[in-house]
């Protein structure tokens, strides 16, 4: 080996190790302030070894802002949302992909420009229609605006183009219904595509902020994003509250992503890469 | 065998209903709305009077230049640093999975969540500052000085997003011969020339596609300034994003902030089409 090219495996493998560092340091700093007491945020020298705090925090978090209660709302609204949005993409989806009738380009290139329009531009519309409808303030208002998520029915699409034509048609042929077909013979097969997409609706909506911050003003309809962030603009923090909120908030997702990888990755970059 | 003509409608049924409720009807409600002027739902229609307001409104221009100052100086930053990890990382043999998951690990985070985390690190006696200071810096006002509050959300955005483009552009790079490298070692160019000459122009198309999202995605950028700087100091981070969410949930000029709407629906519209014909064009 050159001596250049020596020096260039030590200068990348350098550069490559501080990145890692640098990438996961935060969420080690954020568990450690979460178990140690309010003040230790600030210490000097940086407080770096766990402490036994993360009950207590968690206890005057739940005093604060009703951690348990806007767990729960996280969740519930996320699982929710993900199935409800899953099926109605994965259902749209199939329409587009296996077969042709008259509008399907004009609706499809509706809902693919769609994608170019930016949340805000619908953000006012909803908040006036949700607040018409009472439903600000409900799970209703969280769960249903993105159902029909036009990056899912994309993605399902392309993934169903690839699935052969052949298996529908013999099936068709022994006299399965339509929606039977759909359900134990197509859905079977996409199993990774649905994966990935339920993966990237999950993310999208637990870690959602804007509109549940627009459409919920009582504490008890909070999300984990908008609870954490009523936190920050108190005048007097509880840092050890705040982290701890933070580390109950990030530490199921990157629970999911150290199990899940693969699907994790392909999911969040909406399936743009296969391996 | 032929399937009865509505069988695919019943298939879109939900998701057209959903989606005409949802999005098209607020997209064209938005659209009017730009139109009126009044508070709550008291709206009269005003002509193009809120579009004249844009013009002299200060805030609304320093919103619009913090906006595309970031956007400027994040995304190239960003970019090259995620193609050059890539590059590394794809010359790598053993150690790989490690690096792909530690990287791409902020990509799962929260956006409110990654700000607080680093609101407290940047804060006046927090941990970065206090590095600073061990290595004999002089302490940074990240969250209090107009310019630094950009940089310190800049920083912010790298750490979230680098390894999401990383992670793409290493998908980019294995369908890049090994041919191509293998003839320019023999020729004599070295990594950082093969960088230049063979890894961003094979992966241009790919290139392409990160800058249009990252512009997107920076267009209406919220969650960030909004929990890290709460926009300041004195406007100085305030988005295009935040001043919508002001003016339509602060003060409830919903008309207002509808065209401010269409000024980002706008913005990504032509910034994607130039983007495209300047780098996509030529093929």
């Amino acid at each position: 080996m050159s001596p250049k090219s020596a020096m260039y495996r030590l200068v990348s493998r350098l550069i490559l190790v501080a990145g890692a560092f640098v990438s996961l340091f935060p969420f080690y700093w954020t568990a450690v302030a979460a178990t140690n007491p309010s003040g230790k945020v600030f210490a000097k020298p940086p407080q770096l070894v766990p402490g036994s705090m993360f009950l207590e925090n968690l206890f005057n978090l739940n005093a604060s802002i009703g951690i348990f209660r806007v767990l729960f709302n996280s969740t519930f609204v996320t699982c929710v949302y993900t199935l409800f949005s899953l099926t109605v993409c994965t259902m749209a989806g199939y329409a587009f992909a296996k077969f042709r009738f008259p509008g399907r380009n004009a609706l499809f290139s509706v809902f693919l420009v769609s994608l170019m329009v930016p949340y805000h531009a619908t953000l006012i519309p909803l908040f006036k229609m949700m607040a018409s409808w009472e439903w600000i303030n409900t799970y209703l208002a969280l769960i249903f605006p993105n159902v029909a998520y036009p990056f899912a029915i994309f993605l399902m699409r392309q993934n169903l183009l690839a699935m052969p034509d052949a298996v529908m048609e013999a099936a068709r042929i022994d006299g399965v219904g339509e929606w039977r077909l759909f359900v134990s013979i197509v859905l079977p097969s996409m199993r990774p595509a649905l994966a990935a997409a339920a993966i990237y609706l999950f993310v999208y909506q637990w870690n959602n902020f804007l509109w549940p911050l627009v459409a919920t003003s009582t504490k008890e309809m909070y999300t984990l994003p908008v609870a954490l962030s009523s936190l920050i603009g108190l005048s007097r923090i509880d840092y050890g509250q705040v982290m701890t909120g933070v580390t109950i908030a990030t530490g199921p997702i990157v629970a999911f992503f150290l199990i899940l990888q693969r699907q994790f990755i392909s999911g969040i970059l909406g399936g743009a890469i296969k391996e | 065998m032929r399937t009865k003509a509505h069988v695919p409608y019943l298939f879109l049924m939900p998701a057209i209903v959903l989606f005409s409720v949802f999005t098209v009807y607020p997209i064209v409600y938005s659209f009017l709305l730009s139109f009126q002027t009044g508070a709550g739902g008291n709206m009269k229609y005003a002509g193009l009077a809120n579009y004249r307001r844009l013009l002299e409104d200060s805030i609304f221009w320093k919103s619009l230049s913090n906006t595309f100052i970031i956007l400027a100086v994040q995304v190239p930053v960003m970019l090259f640093l995620a193609l050059v990890l890539a590059s590394m990382l794809h010359s790598l043999v053993r150690g790989r999975a490690f690096f792909r998951i530690s990287f791409f690990m902020p990509a799962v985070t929260a956006l409110v969540s990654y700000s607080i985390i680093f609101s407290l690190m940047l804060a006046g006696d927090g941990l970065v500052n206090q590095l600073l200071e061990a290595v004999g810096l002089k302490a940074v006002p990240w969250l209090s000085h107009p310019v630094w509050a950009k940089a310190a959300i800049i920083l912010a955005l790298t750490w979230r997003w680098t390894g999401y483009n990383m992670m793409i552009y290493l998908a980019g790079m294995q369908n890049i011969p090994d041919s191509l490298y293998e003839a320019a070692s023999i020729d004599g160019a070295g990594k950082i020339r093969q960088f230049f000459t063979i890894t961003i122009p094979q992966l241009r198309p790919i290139i392409l596609l990160t800058a249009i999202l990252s512009t997107i995605g920076t267009l209406q950028l919220f969650d960030e300034p909004y929990t890290l700087t709460r926009g300041g100091p004195s406007d100085a981070t305030l988005t295009i994003g935040m001043y919508l969410y002001q003016t339509g949930f602060r003060y409830f000029d919903f008309g207002y902030a509808s065209t401010l709407a269409y000024v980002i629906v706008v913005l990504i519209a032509v910034l994607s089409f130039v983007q495209f014909r300047i780098t996509g064009g030529k093929d």
